[in-house]
């Protein structure tokens, strides 16, 4: 018998034995957060929780403030790495040198390189999180947001979702999806937070807020 | 109200003061108590042990003796509450006997541990007591967190009158007695065991209770032990005093 | 553990790393004798447990996600078998290969194996518990493969030589000193003017991985959930160390116990929210990352997930010891225990310590007889259902330490001091006239005792108590006494 098949066998048995009466699983925990999607508490809440995991976030009232906004976080970089996708006036007023990941960078290239900047599919108020999808032309495939040592994310308020159920309806599973909720850190030592381990070491968030969002 | 004792069998054999206390404060509160005298032990040590095949004629014998004895009954131990009310049945089944095992759901759903009896059962919180010492009190694990009594007894303890209540640090942690734990990791006990002590100690109590007589065993023999002139009292004894003086 | 660093012990049992040496007490002699190591634990568990309770304290349904995460897994159990089946037609379709492993050895060999096909003699590690229980690292150094641990705490562990004693931080037993000492004796390139600084431990941490994360051409990791209907997989982690190994190299190999699937992704908004909060108290880790097969232009271009039994159809066939398979591993559990906190992961031996470890080892192996080490584990514990109260997946822990104790009875054979024992007692309980018999005899104890306590009895189990505790003298008059008294007057 195949190991596929032995273990598929003894696990059909164990499971009669021990019960294969399937339950409802009760889903009366929330599913819709405290605050509505894109409202001014929710964005409020995200850069709050944003804040306390020491990431960096500024706001700006439309996509006119971006730019500046992302040429101000970038001012002491000298080279930036951007996915295919993202709107090429972002980076209108940026100093560095701007390498498009098209055709993709090899990784030592984006050892080289400075900072990354991408969008994000969704972030999480309630957790301070956001959600790469590396599907997204903004946002681009996994390693270009990992290895250069400062990522600036720019999220749009209505794209910020409260909690974490609601943000999970937004995504599709099908490509790869990185959760990032602040910089790199660990709790390896004496189980405290401390930042700056593999991944970007700076996150900058760059919050469009339109007035009265 | 008719109310039938548990006396548990350490409480019996060990430390009667307990039981008495808890049938003088019954009593004093208007309720009759009766206490079948045929009753041994509920079978909490064989249990929590793995003697599941030996607890089983210990379960079917205290619901034997308590079926019929009387509307409620109260025992002055959280641990043995909490052996009757998520043990029994669990043993009953185990050993195949599905009747006895109803039989002992619905037993344990008239079984109260005594703060749970007086304040959830009797609705009193305030039962006439008077202790002048500076108490603490530990709010042993099973009583915490099996039969979920919360500060039940707290509530009693706050209106007894003459008596100081200090908070003890760390209240909710396990003393590390644990029946037979005790024995078979003693060391890991006894390390627990200071640490609680340490904690009753920073009170500067006269007096540690609590709601099991067994915590308190462990607890007053580290003490003991310690020469530290602290003394373990059951909640029971403390309640059931006055200003004539302590239960007899 | 180690295998590219000192001599390589492959394990020789094939079921992994799932039993010690030694009976819990003898270890836990030990552990309780290391002052440094009691104040490393008391420090580090104080620490998460403050945190937990602050971050589950926003979550006003935290009870209601519990429950929803307890039926889920309980829905798990109840069609593994399909929902594997599902799991590996999701990944196939997706570009991944499946593998199937009836034990560690086997796990192991699939892995060598694959490893062996790419040609590399170096793979990154991201900590996982399923390849730690297998021994892995154990396996592939034997076959002259360096596994190199990536994670912060395992690559401690793994500097040291030592072994892992908890789940999150498997060098929860160093502290911040120890750690220095670790890097400047054996990591080849640091500054020599390391500080204890966690922060710059951590920088250190980064400067010796980051290269050969640059280069390496294969990658090893658990898993934390695999979604069934979508063939994705989840993998939680902190640091970027796991983005690292998961992204960067050509080939992904992934090693999971076959409980870790879970029926759809929107079961995870339960897992996600229980996960973190629950075990390093966060509202959310640093990183999660999660997907499907091979993704055409990012990531490794082949992926190996190979489902490993391991014993744990043993404990499906359960219908309350499977709750063990329930774990998310958060080590809440651990956090939250005076055993553990007092002990340490080592002397549980098996690489699950703590509450869920007492339960799930001796399941997994099974309990060969009364000498078997695993045995002693449902012991250590004195019940007092702190671990339930944590368990964000509510697996009632003391339930299933008691049913292991009385499965460690059944395993006895021939009757042990402690059988006699209890059968004498529950003799001398099970009727109204020997029990009051047995009260006379203890009464008999009043002649040990000189002002009202007794200090010592002779006898083998009254020495562990009275190591350090007295006795009450018994008394004068035992309730029942009493009570017929005031009956007769
Ligand atoms: S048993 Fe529960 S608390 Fe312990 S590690 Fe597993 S999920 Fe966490």
């Amino acid at each position: 018998m195949s190991a596929r098949e032995e273990v598929l066998a003894r696990l059909r048995a164990a499971r009669d034995v021990g019960g294969s009466t399937v339950p409802d699983v009760p889903r009366d925990y929330h599913r819709t957060g405290v605050h509505a999607p894109g409202s001014a508490a929710a964005v409020e809440r995200l850069t709050e929780t944003l804040t306390d995991y020491r990431a960096t976030v500024h706001r700006v009232g439309d996509l006119d403030g971006v730019p500046a906004a992302i040429a101000a976080v970038l001012a002491g970089s000298s080279s930036v790495v951007a996915p295919p996708g993202l709107p090429g006036e972002w980076l209108g007023e940026v100093t560095a040198t701007v390498r498009r990941d098209d055709p993709p960078l090899s990784v030592a290239d984006l050892d080289r390189l400075d900072a990354v900047v991408t969008g994000a599919a969704v972030a999480i108020a309630d957790t301070g999180t956001f959600v790469l999808d590396a599907l997204a032309p903004d946002q681009g495939r996994r390693a270009i947001s990992l290895v250069p040592d400062h990522h600036v994310c720019v999220i749009r308020a209505a794209d910020v979702v409260s909690s974490v159920p609601e943000a999970l309806a937004r995504l599709a599973p099908d490509g790869p999806l990185t959760f990032v909720s602040g910089p790199s850190a660990t709790s390896d030592i004496e189980l405290d937070r401390v930042e700056g381990v593999h991944g970007p070491r700076r996150l900058d968030v760059v919050l469009i807020v339109p007035p009265r969002a | 109200m008719r109310i039938a004792l548990v006396a548990t069998c350490l409480g019996d054999a060990m430390f009667p003061q307990a039981p008495r206390a808890t049938v003088l404060l019954l009593e004093r509160l208007g309720h009759e108590v009766v206490f079948p005298a045929d009753q041994t032990c509920c079978g909490q040590m064989h249990v929590n042990t793995g003697y599941l095949d030996l607890a089983l004629p210990l379960v079917r014998h205290h619901v034997d003796v308590f079926s019929g004895a009387a509307d409620v009954v109260v025992a002055p131990s959280g641990s043995c509450v909490g052996c009757v009310r998520h043990q029994h049945a669990m043993v009953a089944r185990r050993g195949g006997d599905e009747k006895l095992a109803q039989a002992a759901e619905d037993l344990a759903g008239r079984t109260y541990e005594l703060s749970e009896l007086l304040v959830d059962v009797l609705g009193v919180t305030d039962v006439g007591a008077y202790y002048p010492h500076r108490v603490t009190y530990h709010p042993t694990c099973h009583s915490l967190r099996m039969l979920r009594v919360g500060d039940k007894p707290l509530r009693l303890l706050r209106e007894v009158r003459g008596l100081t209540l200090t908070e003890l640090p760390d209240a909710e942690v396990c003393c590390g007695f644990g029946g037979t734990f005790a024995v078979k990791n003693a060391e890991t006990s006894t390390a627990m065991l200071a640490d609680k002590m340490a904690n009753v100690l920073s009170t500067h109590a006269e007096v540690c209770t609590a709601g099991d007589t067994s915590c308190l065993m462990h607890i007053g023999g580290g003490l003991s032990r310690l020469r530290s002139g602290v003394r373990t009292v059951h909640l029971a004894e403390i309640l059931a005093s006055t200003t004539e003086g302590a239960p007899a | 553990m180690t295998t590219d660093l000192g001599m390589p012990t492959v394990a020789s049992d094939p079921h992994g790393h799932l039993r010690g040496t030694e009976p819990f007490p003898v270890a836990a002699h030990r552990a309780l004798a290391d002052t440094q190591l009691r104040q490393n634990l008391g420090h580090a568990t104080r620490t998460i447990r403050a945190k937990r309770a602050a971050v589950v304290g926003e979550v006003d349904d935290w009870e209601e996600l519990r429950r929803a995460g307890e039926c889920v897994k309980a829905d798990v159990m109840a069609r593994l078998p399909e929902l594997l089946e599902q799991l590996e037609a999701s990944v196939t379709a997706r570009g991944g290969v499946v593998h199937w492993a009836r034990d560690a050895e086997e796990a192991n060999r699939i892995v060598v194996g694959l490893v062996r096909e790419t040609g590399s003699d170096e793979v990154v590690k991201v900590k996982s518990m399923a390849t730690q229980e297998t021994g892995l690292n154990e396996a592939l150094g034997a076959a002259g493969i360096a596994a190199l641990e990536t994670d912060l705490a395992e690559l401690i562990v793994q500097l040291s030589d030592d072994k892992p004693s908890h789940f999150l931080v498997p060098a929860i037993h160093r502290n911040r000193s120890e750690i220095r000492d670790i890097f400047l004796r054996e990591m080849p390139d640091v500054d020599p003017d390391l500080t204890d600084e966690p922060r710059r431990l951590a920088m250190a941490a980064r400067a010796h991985l980051r290269r050969k994360f640059l280069s390496a051409r294969v990658g090893i990791s658990g898993v934390n959930f695999a979604v069934a209907d979508t063939g994705t997989i989840s993998v939680v982690e902190s640091e970027g160390n796991g983005r690292m190994c998961l992204t960067l190299p050509d080939t992904l190999i992934t090693v999971m116990g076959v409980e870790k699937v879970v029926p759809t992704w929107s079961d995870l908004e339960v897992f996600l929210q229980l996960l973190p909060r629950s075990s390093t108290g966060e509202r959310m880790n640093p990183y999660t990352s999660s997907w499907s097969g091979v993704t055409p232009g990012d990531g490794p271009q082949t992926f190996h997930l190979v489902l490993l039994d391991n014993g744990r159809s043993n404990v499906l066939a359960s219908p309350d010891g499977r709750q063990a398979l329930h774990c998310i591993r958060c080590s809440a559990c651990l956090n939250v225990c005076p055993v553990y906190e007092r002990t340490g992961g080592h002397a549980y031996g098996s690489i699950y310590p703590g509450p869920i470890g007492a339960v799930l080892s001796p399941q997994l192996t099974g309990i060969d007889g009364p000498d078997d080490v695993n045995a002693s584990l449902p012991y250590a514990s004195s019940l007092c259902g702190a671990c339930f109260d944590a368990c964000p997946v509510r697996i009632d822990i003391p339930h299933l330490l008691v049913q292991q104790r009385a499965a460690a009875v059944e395993a006895h054979g021939r009757p042990t001091a402690q059988d006699l024992a209890m059968r004498a007692a529950a003799a001398a309980m099970a009727s109204p006239g020997r029990f009051s018999l047995t009260e006379r005899v203890v009464k008999l104890g009043r002649l040990l005792s000189r002002s009202g306590r007794i200090r010592s009895v002779p006898g083998p189990g009254a020495a562990a108590w009275f190591g350090a505790r007295d006795m009450p003298e018994p008394p004068a008059e035992t309730f029942r006494e009493w009570w017929g008294r005031r009956e007769r007057s």
